[in-house]
C-alpha cells in the first residue's frame, strides 16, 4: 500500500506529500522546446567521454556500410518473395533459403550497424544516479493510512453491515458463474470411469458376429493360418473402427505369433489361438503405443519411457515405470479362419486412473470362484 | 545541457502530448535513466525479445492455421502425403510449410524463438539467483519471473500439440496419461480437457485458444509488470569502483541504452532468422498424421520438457491400490515432484534466505556467486538435479550413441539423481571458498607480475603488484552475509529471545551460522592492497612497481 511507485526517479525537487495515485504536477513549459541557446557542439558533461572525431568518423562509415547491407538485404527479401515459389520440397527449400537468408542479413546488418553506432560514435558513459529507499517516508505512510481509514468511514462500508454483507452476497454467485459455464466442456455423460473400462472389442458387429482383427494400415483381416511364422508381429485395429481415433486410443493391439512351447504361465492360453497372442498396444504407464518388439527376448518396449513387457509371459513388466502388464485380449478364429475377438479386455487398458482399482485382482478372484463352483 | 533548439516538428508534437498528459515530468526523470552494464544483464533481454518475435511470427501463423480436428484428405503440395486422411490442423500446418511463401520460415522461427524464449528465461533466472539479485526489494519481481517460467512451459506444451503430427500427438498422449493419473480429479480433468475420451475432437481448438490468447495474454501482462518493476526499482549493479548501494552507475537510457537494446533485439531476431533458415526444426511432414496407434522411436520433446520426460523414465514401477482406488505413483511422483521442487524452491528461496540470515535490508549491489557459497552450492545442486533428469529424458539416444545398455542408463540415473546434487553441492562449496581465498590473496598480496627479482643475498622472488583498481573495487564489493545471533530479537543482553529458544529458533540459529558469516575474510591482516612481496625481507615497494609500470 505504501509502495512508492512514482517517486524514486524524482529527487530533491519532488513535491512533498503528494498523494499516492494522483498524477504528477503538470509541466509549465512546452516539452522539449523550452531551451533556446543555439550551439552546434555536444556539451561536455562529467561522466560523458566524447569519442574523438577520427573514431566517430570511422564508426559512421562502418555503421553506414552495415545499414546499407541491411537495406539491400531487405530489398532482396521482397524480391525473393516474388521470385521463388513454394510447392515441393526442393522449391520450398530454395524459397526458405532465399527469404531466410535475406531476412537474417537485413536483421544482423541492422544490429551490427546500431552496435557500431553506440560503440564508436556515441560517447562513453559513466553517469551516476542516486538511489533512494523504496519505502516512502513515515509521514506519507501515515497520511495514506489516515486517508484510507477516513475514506472507508465516509463510504459507510465499515459501520453499515447490511450494505457490506449484501454486497458480498451479490458478488458470490457471479463469481461462480464462469465455473458453471465450464460444465459443458465435458461430455454430457457422467460415468467417465465406465467409459474407460470398455473398448469396442466388447461390441459385436452389426450382424451380431465377433469383431475381426484387421492389420493396421491395410485394413485386411488376418487368417490365423497365414500368420504362421513364429516371432511375427502385427499392429492390429478393430473391424469397423480402422480410422476412429477415439476407438483406436484404447483398442489398438499388438499381435504376436509364438511357438506353443515358448508361452509361459502368465499368458492366458484360453485366449490365444495356435500360439497367437493379442495384447493391448496402449502402454499401462501413460498411454504411448508400446510399439517396439524384440524377437529374441520376446520383449515389448514402449519407446516413450522404456517400459518393457515380456510378451511370452502375459506381458508382465520386466523393466521401466509401468506398473501393470499390458492387458491380454481373448481371441479365437471365426468359421472362415479369421482372427476375431471373443470378448472385451477383462481389465481397463492404458494408463491408470483413480477409480480403476485393482482390476487384475478382481479378475483373478472371479476366476478362482468360477473354478471352485465347477 | 542541450545545444541546439529542438526542431519544430518534434517540439510541436511533444508539446501536444505534454499539454494533454504531462509527459514532460516523466521524461525529465526517465530520459537519462541510468542502466548499469554487465554482459549477464543481457540474458533476460534474449527472453524478452524472443517473446516479441513469438508474437510476430505467431500472429502470421494464425492467419493460415486451422485449429480443427475434423478429418480431411490432404490435397496440398507435399507429394508423399497426398490422399492421406488427416486432421485439418495437420493439413493446414503442412500448408503453412509448403503452400505459403515464407510459411516454413515463420514456423521454424516461431519454434526456435520458443526455445530461445524459455532458454533465455532459464539462464536469466540462474543469473538472478546466483548473484542474489532477487533479494529485497526485488522479491516480487522474482516471483513474477517464476510464474512467467511456469506459464512459458504451459505455452510451449499447448503450442507443441497444435500441428497434430505423430510426434506432437505423442506429447499430448503423455499429457493425458499424466492428467488422468491425478488422484480424485484425474478422470474429470481429462474428460473436461478433451471433451470426452482421449483424443476426442476438441482438444486442439481448446489448446489453440489457450496458446494464442489466454496464456500469451497473461504472459504479456506479467512481462509488462516485470519490466515496470525493474524500471521503478532500477537495475541492480555489479560491485565496482564508485558503485554503492545508493547509486546506479552506467549509461543513460537515451540515447545509448535505447540503441543498444534495439541492436540487441535485432541480433536476437537475426539469430532466430538464421536458425529458422539453416537449422531445420520439427519437420512435421516426416512424421505423418497423428494416430494413437503409432509412434516413432526416439520421440523427444522440446528441451524444456526434457526434465519431466527424464523423471518419468527414471521412476521405478510403483502403483498403490487402496479400497478400490488407484494411485499410480510411478506417474504422479515424477510428473509432480521435480517440477514442484524446482518451482516452489525458486519461488520461496528469497524468503527462506531472508529468514535464515535475518537480512531485511535493501540490496542493489549484487553478489559474486563465490561470496555466498551455500546459495551457489544449492543452485548448483539444483542444476545437477535438473540436469540428470534432463539427460535421462534422452537416455535412449545416449544408449544408442554411446552403445551402452538402455537399462543401465536408467539404473545409473536412479543413483545419480540423489548422489549428483550432493556431489555438486560439496564441490561447488569448495570451489567457492577456493575462489574467495584467491580473492583474499590478490587483495592481501597483490598480483603476480611475472617479474623475477634477485635479492641482495641471492634469493629469487616474484614481484607482486597491486591489482588493477577496477578489479580490486570489484572484489572489495564483498559483504559478509548477516547471521541471526542467539539474541535474535535485537536485545543486547545476549539472552536468546523466546522465539529463538524454540526448536525452530534453534534450527534457524544453526542454519544461519552455517549459511552466513564471513568464511574467508578479504584482508587477512597482511595490510591493505599495497603491492608487496610474499617475502618480508623486501621493503622497497615503489621500486618493484616501477619495473612493471
Amino acid at each position: 500500500m505504501t509502495e512508492n511507485n512514482h517517486g524514486i526517479e524524482q529527487p530533491e525537487e519532488r513535491v512533498p506529500r503528494r498523494v499516492i495515485g494522483t498524477p504528477p504536477p503538470a509541466a509549465s513549459t512546452s516539452l522539449l522546446g523550452a531551451e533556446e541557446h543555439p550551439s552546434t557542439e555536444v556539451v561536455q558533461v562529467p561522466g560523458v567521454t566524447l569519442q574523438d572525431e577520427a573514431t566517430a568518423k570511422k564508426g559512421e562509415k562502418y555503421a553506414a556500410l552495415c545499414f546499407l547491407v541491411a537495406f539491400l538485404a531487405g530489398i532482396g527479401f521482397v524480391v525473393s518473395y516474388v521470385v521463388f515459389q513454394v510447392g515441393d520440397i526442393e522449391k520450398t527449400q530454395v524459397s526458405n533459403l532465399a527469404l531466410g537468408g535475406t531476412l537474417t542479413l537485413a536483421l544482423l546488418g541492422l544490429a551490427a550497424g546500431m552496435v557500431t553506432w553506440v560503440r564508436l560514435v556515441m560517447p562513453k558513459y559513466n553517469l551516476v544516479q542516486e538511489r533512494h529507499p523504496m519505502a516512502s517516508d513515515t509521514e506519507t505512510r501515515s497520511y495514506v493510512g489516515e486517508t484510507f481509514m477516513q475514506g472507508a468511514a465516509e463510504s459507510g462500508i465499515t459501520k453499515r453491515p447490511l450494505l457490506r454483507r449484501t454486497l458480498l452476497a451479490a458478488a458470490a454467485p457471479l463469481g461462480l458463474a464462469p465455473l458453471v459455464l465450464l460444465r459443458d466442456l465435458g461430455p454430457s455423460y457422467k460415468d467417465f470411469p465406465a467409459k474407460l473400462r470398455h473398448t469396442v472389442w466388447g461390441e459385436k458387429t452389426k450382424d451380431g458376429k465377433h469383431r475381426k482383427l484387421l492389420v493396421e494400415g491395410s485394413g485386411s483381416p488376418i487368417r490365423a493360418a497365414d500368420f504362421n511364422s513364429p516371432g511375427g508381429i502385427l499392429s492390429v485395429v478393430p473391424e469397423g473402427y480402422e480410422h476412429d481415433l477415439n476407438a483406436l486410443a484404447k483398442a489398438t493391439l499388438i499381435l504376436i505369433k509364438f511357438r506353443p512351447e515358448e508361452l509361459k504361465p502368465g499368458t492366458n492360453l484360453n485366449w490365444t489361438h495356435d500360439g497367437i497372442v493379442a495384447y493391448s498396444k496402449i502402454c499401462t504407464h501413460v498411454g504411448c503405443p508400446a510399439a517396439l518388439y524384440e524377437q529374441t527376448t520376446h520383449h515389448i518396449l514402449c519407446p516413450c519411457h522404456q517400459s518393457t513387457f515380456d510378451a511370452a509371459d502375459g506381458a508382465k513388466v520386466v523393466f521401466g515405470p509401468a506398473a501393470r502388464p499390458l492387458p491380454q485380449l481373448p481371441i479365437a478364429v471365426d468359421e472362415e479362419g479369421y482372427l476375431v475377438a471373443t470378448a472385451d479386455f477383462p481389465v481397463p487398458v492404458g494408463p491408470s486412473f483413480w477409480e480403476r482399482g485393482d482390476a487384475e485382482a478382481e479378475v483373478r478372484e472371479a476366476e478362482v470362484q468360477k473354478g471352485a463352483q465347477s | 545541457m542541450s545545444t541546439q533548439p529542438v526542431p519544430k516538428p518534434v517540439a510541436g508534437a511533444s508539446g501536444f502530448v505534454d499539454d494533454r498528459i504531462g509527459a514532460g515530468n516523466f521524461l525529465r526523470r526517465n530520459l537519462r535513466k541510468i542502466f548499469p552494464d554487465h554482459w549477464s544483464f543481457l540474458l533476460g533481454e534474449i527472453a524478452l525479445y524472443s517473446f516479441i518475435i513469438l508474437l510476430l511470427t505467431g500472429t502470421f501463423l494464425t492467419f493460415f492455421f486451422k485449429p480443427s480436428m475434423g478429418h480431411v484428405e490432404y490435397t496440398g503440395s507435399y507429394g508423399p502425403l497426398q490422399g492421406v486422411m488427416m486432421s485439418e490442423a495437420y493439413a493446414s500446418s503442412l500448408g503453412i510449410s509448403f503452400d505459403v511463401r515464407g510459411g516454413l520460415l515463420m514456423r521454424q522461427m516461431h519454434h526456435w524463438a520458443a526455445l530461445l524464449f524459455i532458454g533465455g528465461m532459464m539462464v536469466h533466472a540462474l543469473r538472478v539467483f546466483f548473484t542474489g539479485a532477487y533479494r529485497k526489494p526485488r522479491e516480487l519481481n522474482w516471483i513474477i519471473g517464476v510464474l512467467l517460467l511456469t506459464l512459458a512451459l504451459a505455452e510451449g506444451l499447448t503450442g507443441y500439440s497444435l500441428p497434430d503430427d505423430l510426434l506432437s500427438g505423442a506429447g499430448l498422449r503423455i499429457t493425458e496419461g499424466v492428467a488422468i493419473s491425478l488422484p480424485l480429479v484425474g478422470t474429470w480433468i481429462t474428460f473436461f480437457l478433451f471433451g470426452g475420451e482421449y483424443p476426442g475432437e476438441d482438444v486442439i481448438s481448446r489448446f489453440y485458444s489457450l496458446h494464442i490468447l489466454l496464456i500469451p495474454g497473461i504472459l504479456l501482462a506479467l512481462i509488462s509488470a516485470h519490466m515496470i518493476l525493474m524500471w521503478v526499482q532500477k537495475h541492480t549493479q555489479m560491485p565496482g569502483k564508485g558503485r554503492t548501494n545508493e547509486n546506479v552507475v552506467g549509461a543513460p537510457f537515451y540515447p545509448a541504452f535505447m540503441v543498444k537494446a534495439g541492436a540487441y533485439f535485432m541480433f536476437t531476431f537475426g539469430v532466430i532468422a538464421l536458425l529458422g533458415t539453416f537449422a531445420q526444426i520439427n519437420p512435421i511432414w516426416l512424421f505423418g498424421p497423428y494416430t494413437p496407434a503409432d509412434i516413432s522411436a526416439g520421440s523427444q520433446p522440446d528441451f524444456y520438457m526434457g526434465f519431466l520426460e527424464g523423471s518419468l523414465r527414471l521412476m521405478p514401477a510403483w502403483e498403490i491400490n487402496v479400497l478400490g482406488f488407484t494411485l499410480p505413483m510411478s506417474v504422479l511422483i515424477p510428473a509432480l515432484v521435480p517440477m514442484g521442487i524446482v518451482m516452489t524452491g525458486l519461488a520461496l528461496y528469497p524468503f527462506i534466505e531472508q529468514w535464515v540470515t535475518g537480512d531485511r535490508r535493501e540490496h542493489h549491489i549484487v553478489d559474486r556467486p563465490r561470496n555466498n557459497p551455500h546459495r551457489t552450492s544449492i543452485g548448483m545442486a539444483a542444476i545437477t538435479f535438473y540436469g540428470v533428469l534432463w539427460l535421462l529424458g534422452a537416455n535412449d539416444e545416449i544408449s544408442s550413441v554411446f552403445h551402452v545398455s538402455l537399462n543401465w542408463t536408467t539404473y545409473v540415473g536412479r543413483v545419480l539423481i540423489f548422489v549428483g546434487p550432493a556431489i555438486a553441492y560439496y564441490v561447488t562449496y569448495r570451489i567457492c571458498l577456493g575462489l574467495q581465498r584467491a580473492d583474499a590473496a590478490v587483495i592481501g598480496h597483490g598480483v603476480e607480475s611475472g617479474v623475477i627479482k634477485r635479492l641482495p643475498h641471492g634469493e629469487y622472488i616474484e614481484v607482486h603488484v597491486s591489482p588493477n583498481e577496477a578489479i580490486e573495487a570489484h572484489m572489495r564489493g564483498k559483504e559478509p552475509i548477516p547471521v541471526v545471533t542467539g539474541g535474535g530479537g535485537g536485545d543486547d543482553d545476549g539472552i536468546p529471545s523466546k522465539a529463538m529458544r524454540s526448536p525452530l529458533g534453534k534450527l534457524r540459529t544453526k542454519m544461519s551460522a552455517a549459511y552466513g558469516g564471513e568464511k574467508i575474510p578479504l584482508d587477512d591482516g597482511h595490510g591493505h592492497g599495497e603491492g608487496h612481496e610474499e617475502h618480508t625481507a623486501v621493503g622497497q615497494g615503489g621500486d618493484e612497481k616501477s619495473l612493471t609500470h
